[in-house]
């Protein structure tokens, strides 16, 4: 068992999930299953390979420059107005389940 | 005249030549659903108003004689994954069972500008993640073709409204095999595009380094005149490429003799059912004497496909969803004492067992001390699996391969094994992880249905 029921609390509250026993349970089982699977990735030597983290890299990018530069293809203009306009104060605060007129409401976060 | 038959060409020409009318023909589609839908469960929410609304400005056009645009009265339904202003939008989860989104998918709003109606939203895997429907909070959407069976996952809604006539063409997703499996279940075409070539600005995200947006449609030239609409460069998302958006509906007039077609030994190996094998041979039998050069190729990594694609996936998944938190938009969870409580019993009590399960090993792959030996290994995995079709492409146009390892599956058959479940993506994964575009075309039948997926090199 590569993952204990101490892995899953953990990784449960890094989620912002609370999980239940049953669940907790059901997650050490599964978890231990897919990463049972997975681990067939060991049998491949990658030790020189570039990891990939984006399709767009093999398209878009400028590998002759450095930084930022290399995304050019992905910039555009940054319009506030005109080709983006923000949203009205009350469609954005419209799908709140909690709200006043001005702000998202949540529970106490400081205890005094 | 059998209005739910129609293709798109054949709805907009009898609507410009006052055969019918658009509105008769939204009319007859929302006959169809409820009629038929109550069995089947394709749709979570239909947009009557705003149908009506656009099918009004079709007749008028058409009565004015004025050329209809080039959906003109077409039609469509939305996989619920994607964002349309003013009408509830669920991704499949009781999370977001209340959200109204303030904006329109671009996919959505291109489809419309080109004429399309949409009569609703399709029912899907919550947050696409599933390959049988069997997800989302809502119901379990079944296959048209055999109602004790699943429609795939998790584009089901997408796949089982264009199987049962409820919709001309529909809007699905793909990030593991979403769009492509679910079409081959249910007999229908499904695309999914090259990375980069559909916005995905308003498409709830899952994996934003795999998602798509494709068309669903009982035939391959109305899946190209969708995907001539809804592709091309978005301002509004960074990822969609600037590559001209070639007229794809011409380009199936091309003959296909001449082309070489790749057959991968990988894609025929242990597994796979022995009536696919025999209707996907068949197939590409059937190109060979149309002239085709059926070519051997090896994709050597195949086998590390599904391993890779669900740390990716999970992973990026796990980011994705951690702005479900009760505050902004969605569920939250009654009572709760504290700010940390809230967020935490709100995303409990509204995700379901899959999304969990996926944001806890997503999460698991990115912890520290795990991340070297998952993630970073999957990606550099994923690049080893781009360069195997990067090779192939060298020497063939296109590589036809099964869609899926079997026929549509019952219901319940393997809700209870996750790993058995992502198996069911073991055909389509490769091409989401590598960019690369794929279609499912029906060419055969079990005594189901049948699928076979052709790969192709980007663009």
């Amino acid at each position: 068992m590569k993952v204990t029921e101490k892995d899953v609390a953990y990784v449960a509250d890094l989620s912002n999930l609370e999980l239940t026993e049953e669940e907790r349970a059901h997650m050490v089982r599964d978890l231990n299953s897919i990463l049972g699977y997975i681990d067939m990735l060991n049998r491949l030597d990658t030790d020189n390979v570039e990891p990939m983290a984006q399709v767009s890299d093999r398209y878009g990018v400028d590998t002759s420059k450095a930084g930022s530069e290399r995304f050019a293809y992905a910039n555009r203009e940054d319009i506030l107005f005109g080709l983006r306009p923000s949203l009205p104060h009350e469609e954005a605060l419209a799908n709140a389940p909690d709200a006043d007129e001005t702000f998202f409401k949540v529970p106490k976060v400081i205890e005094r | 005249m059998e209005l739910n038959l129609l293709t798109i060409d054949a709805a907009r020409s009898a609507i410009q030549e006052r055969k019918t009318t658009s509105m008769a023909l939204v009319e007859s589609f929302y006959a169809r659903i409820q009629k038929e839908d109550s069995a089947i469960g394709a749709y979570l929410t239909l947009t009557r108003e705003r149908a009506l609304e656009q099918a009004d400005r079709i007749d008028r056009l058409a009565a004015e004689g004025k050329p209809l645009p080039p959906l003109g009265g077409v039609p469509v339904g939305i996989k619920d994954v994607m964002c349309t202003r003013g009408v509830r939008t669920t991704a499949g989860s009781k999370i977001l069972e209340n959200f109204i989104p303030p904006h329109d998918c671009t996919a959505v709003a291109r489809l419309e500008a080109a004429g399309a109606v949409v009569l609703g939203k399709l029912n899907c895997d919550e947050f696409a993640m599933g390959s049988s429907n069997e997800n989302s909070a809502f119901h379990p959407v079944r296959n048209p073709r055999d109602l004790s069976r699943v429609p795939g996952g998790s584009s089901g809604g997408s796949a089982a409204a264009v199987a049962a006539d409820m919709a001309v063409v529909t809007l699905g997703s793909d990030t593991g095999g979403s769009i492509r499996q679910p079409a081959s279940f249910c007999g229908v075409v499904g695309l999914m595009p090259t990375y980069g070539r559909v916005s995905r600005y308003g498409l709830i995200a899952f994996a934003s380094s795999l998602d798509h947006i494709g068309p669903l449609a009982k035939n391959v030239k109305d899946t190209a005149s969708v995907l001539r609409t809804i592709a091309g460069r978005d301002p509004m998302d960074s990822t969609s490429a600037d590559v001209p958006v070639p007229d794809y509906v011409a380009e199936i007039d091309k003959p296909v003799s001449g082309l070489k077609i790749g057959m991968a030994e990988e894609y025929f190996g242990d597994g796979l059912d022995a009536e696919v094998r025999k209707a996907v041979e068949d197939a590409i039998q059937s190109l060979a004497k149309l002239g085709c050069d059926v070519v051997p190729v090896s994709l050597p990594h195949t086998e590390y496909a599904i391993p890779t694609y669900y740390i990716v996936a999970t992973a990026e998944a796990s980011s994705n969803l951690a702005r479900f938190d009760g505050v902004r938009y969605g569920y939250r969870a009654k009572n709760a004492r504290t700010l940390a409580e809230m967020y935490r019993r709100s995303r409990d009590e509204g995700f379901g067992a899959e999304v969990k399960r996926r944001i806890m090993l997503g999460t698991y792959a990115l912890s520290a001390g795990y991340y070297d030996a998952y993630y970073l290994k999957a990606q550099k995995v994923r690049a080893l699996l781009t360069q195997d079709f990067d090779g192939a492409f060298r020497k063939v146009d296109a590589i036809v391969t099964p869609t899926s390892p079997t026929a549509a599956f019952q219901l319940g058959e393997k809700a209870n094994d996750p790993l058995a479940m992502y198996l069911a993506d073991i055909y389509t994964v490769t091409a989401d992880l590598a960019g690369i575009p794929g279609i499912s075309i029906p060419c055969g039948q079990t005594r189901e249905k049948l699928p076979a997926d052709w790969l192709a090199d980007s663009w």
